[in-house]
């Protein structure tokens, strides 16, 4: 195939995956913040997918459909029985407004590219392209985190988040899987401690709001 | 593979994992706490094994001269940690705090956390030491918040959420690391091996290694416990139980200092990247300011010992910051000292907030008459832990002053001020803590205090007379971190 339109797909696919990650960041309800995350699970596979057509790398299908089956099906679907359970379905509480959210999200994707592009010049042109979206998605990833006082809403930045390292290491051609595994294995686990602490403070606190979580310190008296 | 021969390697690792699955199944904690500290005990024979025959280095694990300092010292901890754990555990299943369902996984996951520690700092794989260090924080997340009380649950959800941060920004580092030596032929497995990169580091993409070691600072340095990313621990050493929080100060701690300790050897050996030292001196002095600052306000024991973590971090980071055979020499000399000092703090501070029924500073007073061992023990850490002669961390502490003064005068002056501005806060505090009007309960406390004393004895030696093999040793591997 031409190899302008190989990469024009993978590029296509990984801005995708930004914006999806924009999409993500101005969710004000629950159940749409999940679905809007498995559509961005749904894009990472897509992305992968087509990295390993690319680099003709086999083992990263392996990635590709364990971010399909564990991201865009699974955890979404636990994560909306929990919301359910909970009661928690209304509006998320978000810091800040979205305006400025957005304004802030459209400055990281600019640092990001100004950053990786003039820093791998030297590097595969392919590569490069991919770690400065990469690197945009885990940027975003990190601001809905901070933006965001909802503990479900906080592990769904979280997971976004590693989206983009999973973007990352998809385009450094011939990383070994041993990385790329490990990153499915720690979503499962973060899942489930996650999961365990839901539970937890709800159990206790009748919230799942962080900022309930505020009150101590351990220093007043 | 599956005929491998058994040696010192393959023990430290299979030793605590065996164990970690057999105590899943054990119900009952007093059997488990005695297989904990018998696990712990072959362990820790098995590292100083690693002392005398070395097995070659492999492409997935590897012993040299760094890490084995790192594993002896991890695996010497752990056992003493195991014995202090077995009664600090035993007295809160007495009193009630600490039920035997809640503590079911306890002694499971203390063997896993020991071989995650080991799994990291034996790693001879980029990735396998990401795997081994984000697997011993999710293992720590669920002791930290072990106690189910409202400030555990908080502490544990911000330790997680500060450290997954951490460890994500780190294994991003890790890939454009791996991009960086991309250029050099190398098929998979080995472009990510410690023992090929080193030797082909001349050759890397500087700008990536740059933008690669950023990450891997900001990340890893989120787990160091370096200012401005400490902020989870504080709130962790001070909620989990206490022998996590000696686990968590004297080991984990470590075991990151130890990556990033890694990649700095390669930014020194490619020589056209930035030098690194330069950002590991600034954070360092950062974290030792702000944690001395902070101590003077702090109002729980075992919070103000968590801050005096981040103060001897910060003097670390520093030290290897600094480099040069005597600042590394230094460096290495207080991460093993702190290392002791710290986790034996904490074995009096678990008793000590046992037998008073709390943490606050303000409700404990006179320990030294109430309880003289614990409160002598008390005054003996902090007064080593604050750097006074004739205890280990004087020497090291020492040492790095003398040398910086040679080199960066200005500098000296403000880790000086940084060392006694500490010294100040924590005797203050001690002066409340151990002398004066005995307050709260007297009764009779059910310590062991062999760890303890164990690990006085040895930071004691330490600051008199250190053996000239430790010395030769340390010095060989000072040469190693350039």
């Amino acid at each position: 195939m031409d190899k302008r339109l190989l990469f024009d797909v993978a590029h296509l696919l990984a801005g995708g995956l930004v914006l999806v990650s924009f999409i993500l960041l101005y969710q004000d309800r629950m159940f749409g913040l999940l679905n809007v995350f498995a559509l961005h699970a749904i894009v990472l596979s897509l992305c992968v997918a087509w990295q390993a057509f690319i680099q003709d790398a086999p083992h990263l299908y392996v990635t590709a459909a364990i971010a399909l089956v564990l991201k865009a099906i699974v955890i979404p679907v636990l994560l909306h029985r929990v919301v359910v359970q909970l009661g928690i379905h209304r509006h998320i509480e978000a810091v800040g407004g979205i305006g400025l959210t957005m304004l802030l999200g459209i400055g990281l994707v600019a640092l990001s590219m100004v950053v990786m592009l003039r820093v791998t010049e030297g590097a595969d042109r392919l590569a490069r392209e991919d770690l400065a979206l990469a690197l945009s998605v885990v940027l975003l990833g990190l601001l809905m985190m901070v933006t965001r006082r909802n503990a479900v809403s906080q592990v769904v930045g979280f997971m976004s988040l590693e989206n983009g390292l999973i973007l990352a290491a998809a385009g450094a051609k011939g990383m070994p899987l041993v990385v790329e595994m490990s990153v499915a294995f720690s979503v499962l686990v973060a899942f489930l401690v996650i999961g365990i602490f839901l539970f937890r403070i709800r159990e206790r606190f009748d919230t799942v709001d962080i900022h309930a979580l505020d009150r101590s310190r351990g220093e007043q008296k | 593979m599956i005929l491998a021969p058994i040696d010192g390697l393959t023990l430290v690792l299979v030793i605590p994992a065996l164990s970690a699955a057999l105590l899943v199944l054990i119900p009952g904690y007093r059997i488990s706490a005695g297989l904990n500290v018998l696990a712990s005990a072959l362990t820790l024979v098995a590292a100083l094994s690693l002392l005398w025959s070395r097995p070659a280095p492999g492409l997935l694990l590897h012993v040299d001269d760094l890490n084995v300092v790192f594993v002896v010292l991890n695996t010497f901890v752990g056992t003493t940690t195991s014995a202090f754990s077995a009664t600090y555990i035993a007295h809160e299943i007495e009193i009630g705090r600490l039920t035997p369902t809640y503590l079911r996984f306890y002694h499971a996951m203390f063997q896993a956390l020991m071989f995650e520690m080991n799994l990291a700092l034996l790693a001879n794989n980029l990735g396998l030491m990401w795997v081994g260090i984000e697997f011993a924080t999710l293992t720590t997340v669920l002791m930290v918040g072990i106690y189910r009380t409202h400030e555990a649950l908080e502490a544990a959800w911000k330790y997680f959420i500060l450290g997954s941060v951490g460890i994500a920004l780190a294994l991003f580092g890790t890939i454009l690391l791996y991009l960086a030596a991309r250029p050099v032929p190398g098929q998979e497995v080995e472009a990510m091996a410690w023992t090929i990169l080193m030797r082909r580091a001349t050759e890397f993409d500087p700008a990536l290694l740059n933008l690669a070691f950023v990450f891997l600072l900001l990340g890893y340095g989120t787990k160091v416990g370096l200012a401005p990313m400490h902020g989870w621990l504080p709130d962790a050493h001070a909620e989990g139980p206490t022998p996590i929080s000696a686990v968590l100060s004297g080991l984990l701690l470590n075991v990151a200092l130890h990556a990033l300790l890694r990649f700095k050897m390669l930014l020194a050996t490619n020589g056209q990247a930035i030098a690194p030292g330069p950002l590991m001196v600034t954070m360092g002095l950062i974290s030792l300011l702000f944690a001395a600052l902070m101590l003077y306000r702090r109002r729980d024991v075992k919070r103000m010992f968590a801050y005096s973590s981040i103060e001897h971090m910060g003097i670390i980071a520093f030290a290897f910051g600094m480099g040069g055979p005597l600042a590394n020499f230094a460096g290495l000399l207080h991460m093993t000292m702190h290392s002791l000092t710290k986790s034996a703090i904490f074995f009096a501070v678990g008793h000590i907030a046992q037998v008073k029924g709390t943490q606050k500073i303000a409700e404990i007073s006179g320990l030294t008459s109430s309880h003289p061992v614990l409160g002598w023990g008390l005054v003996v850490g902090v007064l080593a832990i604050a750097g006074l002669p004739p205890f280990g961390i004087f020497m090291s502490e020492f040492l790095l002053i003398t040398s910086t003064f040679a080199r960066e005068p200005i500098l000296a002056v403000v880790l000086a001020m940084g060392i006694l501005l500490a010294l100040g806060a924590l005797l203050q505090k001690l002066n409340q803590l151990a002398f004066g009007e005995p307050k709260g309960s007297f009764g009779p406390v059910e310590a062991s205090y062999f760890p303890m004393l164990a690990h006085f004895i040895l930071v004691l030696i330490g600051g008199l007379f250190l053996p000239t093999v430790i010395v030769s040793w340390f010095q060989n591997v000072a040469r190693l971190l350039g």
